[in-house]
């Protein structure tokens, strides 16, 4: 078995549940993705090399999530935990993954290693933002099987 | 003012339509995508309706489909590594030849303009030249490494058999074939994009080539051949590929493909930002610094990313659009 790249990673606590506001719970307005609840998809993703979420690990953090409504656009930044972090780009598909299965189709998703954290990250970043690369990944049973594990909640 | 007018939207498919293709008489369209199906479709008293289903052609997505010039045969490129040759000899749509030899997923498969010759490049970075050498029976002529990721579309010179591919490495090559040893050769890099090549289309002459990137931009490239009145320098005999004219500022997103129309000489593209646009040449455009004019911009053509755009081959402007929903739209291009 391989050894994982960051054998010793900096473990983080995860954060407290989104507290649910009363609107939230109002069927009748309208409201909007916020931030958090791109988070709340994205946190419990599982780290391919530890039995550790992408939130212990921050490699995914509420910060580093824009969203525009009105455009339709949601863009994820994430952050490997080592600069030459192997897996990343199988961490940003499972967070492409993830966000594809669980928004309406209507928005475009970004998903982009935070700037200055990884060695390849404009290789990184442009594979991740090929579309027909990741449909051509996301036939590949072996590759659909691994992420599925990632995006298992935990 | 001019206008795209929806004149039908066909839910087309299961998934993803990646593709799509007139026949050259431009009465049958062929269509493909995520659902490995390949749909041909027909123009009934009630709106385009589907004539024929092709399934159990392919394992994985089907990239592209591409009709020989004669319209007799239709070539379908898939992520399973093959094209597949169609034609109906037996009096009804078969496959009757496999083009194997890519080591992974196949993007895009082109007819030369005499029918002889086909071309297909893929993931292995590699492109593919294949002679039509009898019946159902196709030959690779030449296998071009000339680019170094992999290659995402392939298309013929409108009249030569000059060939020129798009690629992921941001540039574009133009191959011919060698008259002395026929071996085939890569004879012009056109490098200015900063990002993925998607598609390409020629003008009707062949001396143009439009290019569209994920860097949101379009390119016009003109042809300058040996002793060219303006003077640009080439070298070995070969022309010389200039990036003439950038259309920058329109796109917001990704820019999926182009078509450039051989008879009214309108450029449409398609985009991830759901909008199709159609470019119209300037009056007063000088040959050698092209300009031209945005003229119509169709928001929310789609209701996701715009994959292919298509001109309808006889002269009467209408277009074919296919999108990541799944739907395909006719259009009726309309200038007031």
């Amino acid at each position: 078995m391989k050894v994982a790249d960051n054998i010793n990673p900096n473990i983080y606590e995860k954060g407290s549940a989104r507290e649910i506001s009363k609107t939230d719970l109002d069927e009748d307005l309208k409201d909007d993705f916020d931030q958090r609840e791109i988070f709340d998809i994205i946190r419990n993703i599982c780290d391919p090399e530890h039995p550790l979420t992408l939130e212990e690990l921050r490699v995914v953090e509420e910060n580093n999530i824009v969203i525009d409504n009105k455009n339709n656009t949601v863009h994820v930044y994430f952050t490997p935990t080592i600069p030459h972090c192997s897996m990343a780009t199988l961490i940003g598909l499972s967070i492409r993954v993830q966000l594809l299965r669980a928004l309406p189709s209507r928005f475009k998703v970004s998903v982009e290693v935070t700037e200055g954290t990884h060695v390849s990250e404009h290789a990184v970043n442009k594979q991740l933002a090929d579309k027909e690369r990741i449909a051509a990944a996301l036939e590949n049973n072996n590759l659909v099987q691994i992420i599925n594990q990632c995006v298992k909640s935990v | 003012m001019a206008k795209l007018e929806l004149l039908q939207s066909i839910n087309a498919h299961k998934g993803i339509v990646w593709n799509v293709c007139w026949h050259p008489a431009g009465k049958i369209f062929a269509s493909c995508g995520e659902d490995k199906v390949i749909n041909l479709w027909s123009k009934e008293s009630q709106g385009w309706a589907v004539k024929t289903m092709l399934v159990d052609g392919h394992q994985r997505t089907i990239r592209e489909v591409a009709w020989s010039p004669c319209g007799n045969f239709l070539a379908s490129a898939s992520f399973d590594g093959t094209t597949a040759i169609w034609d109906k000899k037996s009096g009804q749509f078969e496959c009757n030849a496999t083009l194997e030899g890519h080591e992974n997923e196949v993007k895009s498969v082109a007819w030369s303009p005499s029918g002889q010759l086909l071309s297909t490049c893929g993931r292995d970075k590699s492109v593919w030249v294949w002679e039509v050498a009898g019946d159902d029976e196709y030959v690779c002529e030449a296998v071009l490494n000339a680019h170094n990721q992999d290659v995402k579309k392939v298309t013929w010179h409108p009249s030569l058999e000059i060939l020129a591919s798009a690629s992921y490495d941001n540039t574009v090559k133009i191959y011919k074939e060698d008259q002395l040893d026929s071996d085939w050769n890569c004879i012009a890099t056109l490098d200015s994009h900063e990002s993925t090549v998607w598609s390409l289309a020629f003008d009707k002459t062949g001396e143009r080539l439009a290019t569209c990137s994920a860097d949101n931009t379009v390119k016009i490239w003109k042809e300058y051949k040996p002793n060219n009145e303006l003077g640009v320098s080439v070298s070995d005999q070969e022309s010389v590929w200039k990036c003439v004219c950038t259309l920058s500022g329109y796109h917001t997103r990704c820019i999926y493909d182009v078509a450039w129309c051989h008879q009214s000489g309108l450029i449409a593209t398609a985009s991830g930002d759901d909008i199709i646009r159609i470019f119209k040449e300037t009056e007063d455009s000088d040959p050698n610094a092209p300009t031209f004019d945005l003229i119509c911009k169709k928001y929310d053509a789609h209701s996701q990313d715009v994959n292919c755009v298509k001109w309808n081959p006889t002269l009467n402007n209408e277009l074919l659009s296919c999108s990541d929903d799944g739907q395909i739209k006719v259009w009726k291009f309309v200038e007031e």
